[in-house]
């Protein structure tokens, strides 16, 4: 099984029935799968605060749902996961695509990479790293612990995780 | 007429639906008029509004009246094409364009100078898509609830707000009651 069905083998397996995506080359595949899904109703958003809006809207409408993006994004939604998930008491399992790790092409990828578990922690959002495919067996506990605690919680993705970039 | 005027006019329409409403002074104002728990009041996160609103709508039946801001929609204009493009009947985008930010001092907008925020909605692709003056919101409102199509309605208002206390009500329960109506 492609490690790109496992994740959404994990997220229809925790009931998640919307799920919103913002690109990332690494991130392909797994959009891909979840777009193909009959269970998942897939909402491509614009700007990953767009996409916390259309999640929060959708957990209150009684279904589960999840954002898929890169880590660039943390820049963009802070703001967002502070006076919306946060404050209002949210689940939101963001399977971010950890760019800016070994294996990164792109010099200015790192730039938000060095930046990005500091900004997490600042907000004390739970956060997983994947470095290795075996690290995604923990997925599908993540994802109910997340819907167990409502907060957000982030799982970075790298390179090494999807195979090269 | 101002946002407060009109909000006075389509609390009758609005009352029996689940209510999304923008951030600052439309949400102090509407839960002054008649607070309920079928109101959603966004205490933070300006542009959000109508993104919310549209995940609502996409997951349950029951209709969702989104009151927005022309600041808050230029805030999160790729919203629009999310609206457009993911359509749901029991949708109603209602944007309050009184051309300013009511909420930081009533500095202008760009919606009240040269650009429309009804042809960007008609450019995003949003196929079905009324400006009325404040005094037709009322019936355009009503319009939108009767029909099955998915409406955005620009209210072309005043500039003004009504002085209104800040709403002191925990953003938990804020929203754990909301999520008990669109549960009921």
């Amino acid at each position: 099984m492609s490690i790109h069905r496992k994740i959404v083998d994990d997220l229809i397996g925790a009931q998640v029935g919307f799920v919103t995506t913002v690109p990332c080359k690494q991130l392909a595949g797994v959009i891909a799968e979840v777009d193909a899904h009959p269970d998942i109703l897939h909402v491509p958003s614009n700007k990953e605060d767009e996409g916390m809006g259309l999640c929060a809207g959708a957990w209150m409408g009684g279904t589960r749902a999840a954002i898929i993006m890169q880590n660039t994004a943390i820049g963009v939604t802070i703001n967002a996961l502070a006076t919306l998930i946060q404050y209002y008491r949210m689940p939101l399992p963001m399977l971010i695509s950890y760019r800016g790790e070994l294996g990164e092409p792109v010099a200015c990828q790192v730039e938000m990479a060095v930046h990005t578990k500091a900004l997490l922690a600042q907000l004390n959002i739970p956060t997983y790293h994947f470095h290795r495919e075996e690290d995604a067996g923990e997925l599908r506990q993540i994802l109910e612990y997340t819907y167990m605690c409502n907060k957000p919680v982030a799982v970075l993705m790298d390179a090494g995780f999807w195979k090269g970039y | 007429m101002i946002r407060y005027e009109m909000l006075q006019e389509i609390l009758p329409v609005i009352r029996d639906q689940l209510v999304v409403c923008n951030i600052g002074i439309p949400s102090q104002e509407l839960h002054a008029l008649e607070d309920r728990p079928g109101n959603f009041y966004m205490l933070g996160t300006m542009g959000l509004a109508s993104s919310i609103g549209l995940g609502l709508a996409l997951v349950q039946d029951k209709t969702v009246v989104v009151i927005d801001g022309d600041g808050s929609v230029l805030t999160n204009l790729g919203s629009l094409p999310t609206i457009a493009n993911n359509p749901r009947g029991n949708y109603v985008l209602l944007i309050v364009d009184n051309g300013s930010y009511g909420s930081t001092g009533d500095q202008p907008t760009y919606a009240g100078k040269k650009t429309s925020l009804a042809e960007v909605a008609r450019g995003c692709g949003c196929d079905h898509v009324v400006e009325c003056a404040a005094e037709e919101t009322r019936a355009a409102l009503e319009a939108a609830l009767a029909g099955d199509r998915m409406t955005v309605i620009v209210s072309k208002c005043e500039s003004g707000n009504a002085r209104m206390p800040v709403i002191a009500m925990d953003p938990v329960v804020i929203r754990d009651r909301f999520m008990a109506a669109v549960a009921e």
